[in-house]
């Protein structure tokens, strides 16, 4: 006979009463209970059990079991883990993995779109986070790109720069073409026009801040992770269209984690 | 005129004939053939049915007459999102302590990986150099706002529970965080790094009570020498899952 577990039953003793100082800032926080309106998934467990954790992840302790034929009402998600009420009230988490085993009230599987390689082929939108050095200078920002075909798209980068002698912000908009969308790792130019502002660093005397336009030429490659999540790394070169007789030229490196939808 | 009389008779003769040939079903014995033709053809349909019965699938002994429930499948809510606040101490290297005020934004990729922009500011005290000469102030007060913002991932380890009296249980975690970033402090903006762990308590789900404790570090030539500058912060906050 194994000994009682301790984690077993304070599941559904767990109650935000003691939170009674906070009332006021519950009450100004409209989230709250959401999910007792909404309507519920509910599935039905086909394994002999389902475990359900006390948290969000897999080291915290199985605290429950649900029974084969028994059903969950899917509360909310929170990465890969679901918040989950069985039949008898008790609530507790499920990973995705247990729950794509359980089947809906009409009899049809559990789906969840968790992005694969199809999805990282052919998508609408794709955010990335980057960092990295421009023309010498400490960089980082963020991009969006919208897929006008699987080969073909349009992007948006904005970024902050950031070196011993200048700082500076740079917005790009260009174009580009990845050649093999299909491989895991799949090369890609880049082509487009943008603007610089930038901020000489000076503490004696009292710095003029200037915008130039810029354009660009690049190429890079994109290699696929898990799921909807993929690496992004490109080199650029960049034209910076000064108000002297000659045009500055700098070169950008840089690399990001970038998701797709 | 036995001409006459014979094509007569042969005309008579050729009409009866033809006539029986159209009144046939008045001779009874007409009706026993009639019935051993319909017996042949009844004998050849029933033998074709009976082949049509090999191949097709058998008669359905119960008729369910059931309608397949059609469900709707609700969207799952995704509460991946955790915006809070935080209020703390920042150690600025050079200046004495001060309080630093801070928000965060985090988005839970994975249950071990997360991204977190965060920013804050804080207010210099004086340097050593101005507190011992008496009136000499380097900074302007604008310049002495210490304003920091950073982009950091996060990587969730040591989950847990904290276990308050017998009957409640909070799920808590580490965490430990890395980013890139800027500082905004004594009239420059200067590339920062910045790192630092975290203790996190859920008093439900969606409130989050953090304890962190970072270091932020940037370059600067101000104070002389072009030298690394540690910048240690300790704050308490609350973030809500969205």
């Amino acid at each position: 006979m194994l000994a009682p577990s301790t984690t077993t039953t304070h599941l559904q003793r767990r109650s935000i009463n003691w939170l009674g100082p906070f009332t006021l800032l519950l009450l100004a926080l409209p989230l709250v209970d959401q999910a007792a309106q909404r309507e519920l998934l509910q599935l039905f467990v086909t394994e002999p059990y389902l475990e359900l954790h006390t948290g969000p992840g897999r080291g915290y302790p199985v605290s429950q079991v649900v029974a084969r034929g028994d059903s969950v009402d899917v509360l909310f998600r929170r990465t890969e883990w679901y918040k989950v009420r069985t039949e008898r009230g008790v609530e507790g988490w499920a990973s995705e993995d247990s729950l794509l085993h359980a089947m809906l009230a009409d009899g049809s599987a559990f789906k969840v779109d968790r992005g694969n390689r199809d999805g990282y082929r052919s998508h609408h939108w794709e955010g990335a986070v980057m960092a990295g050095d421009y023309g010498g200078a400490s960089e980082f920002g963020g991009l969006a790109t919208y897929s006008l075909t699987d080969n073909l798209k349009a992007e948006l980068y904005g970024a902050q720069y950031l070196g011993n002698v200048y700082n500076g912000y740079i917005l790009d908009l260009g174009l580009d073409h990845v050649f093999m969308p299909e491989w895991r790792v799949s090369p890609f130019v880049t082509l487009g026009t943008g603007v610089e502002r930038v901020e000489p660093r000076t503490t004696l005397v009292r710095p003029i801040n200037q915008n130039y336009q810029t354009a660009y030429v690049g190429l890079g490659a994109r290699f696929y992770l898990v799921r909807r999540f993929f690496v992004r790394a490109e080199y650029r070169s960049h034209t910076v269209f000064t108000n002297t007789d000659l045009n500055e030229v700098k070169t950008e490196w840089k690399i990001g984690f970038a998701f797709f939808y | 005129m036995e001409n006459r009389l014979r094509i007569l008779l042969l005309a008579s003769v050729v009409t009866m004939t033809t006539g029986c040939a159209t009144m046939h079903r008045l001779w009874p014995w007409h009706h026993h053939v009639d019935a051993q033709a319909a017996a042949q053809k009844a004998d050849a349909e029933a033998d074709a049915a009976a082949a049509a019965a090999d191949t097709a699938p058998p008669p359905t002994v119960i008729d369910p007459q059931v309608v397949r429930r059609k469900i709707k499948v609700p969207k799952i809510k995704a509460k991946d999102i955790e915006l809070g606040a935080n209020f703390g101490e920042i150690s600025i290297e050079s200046y004495t302590a001060a309080p630093v005020w801070g928000v965060t934004g985090d988005y839970h990729i994975t249950e071990d990986v997360f991204f977190e922009a965060a920013g804050g500011r804080a207010v210099a005290g004086q340097t050593s150099f101005e507190t011992l000469s008496g009136n000499i102030q380097l900074l302007t007060e604008a310049e002495r706002q210490f304003t920091y913002y950073n982009l950091s991932i996060g990587y969730n380890f040591l989950p847990g529970e904290i276990f308050l009296g017998p009957t409640h249980a909070l799920t808590s975690g580490f965490y430990l965080l890395g980013g890139l970033g800027a500082v905004k402090f004594e009239g420059n903006s200067t590339f920062a790094v910045n790192y630092g762990a975290g203790f996190r308590v859920l008093p439900t789900d969606w409130l989050v009570i953090r304890i962190e404790a970072q270091d932020i570090l940037f370059k600067s030539d101000f104070l002389g020498t072009n030298r690394l500058r540690n910048n240690l912060t300790a704050h308490i906050g609350a973030s809500v899952y969205f």
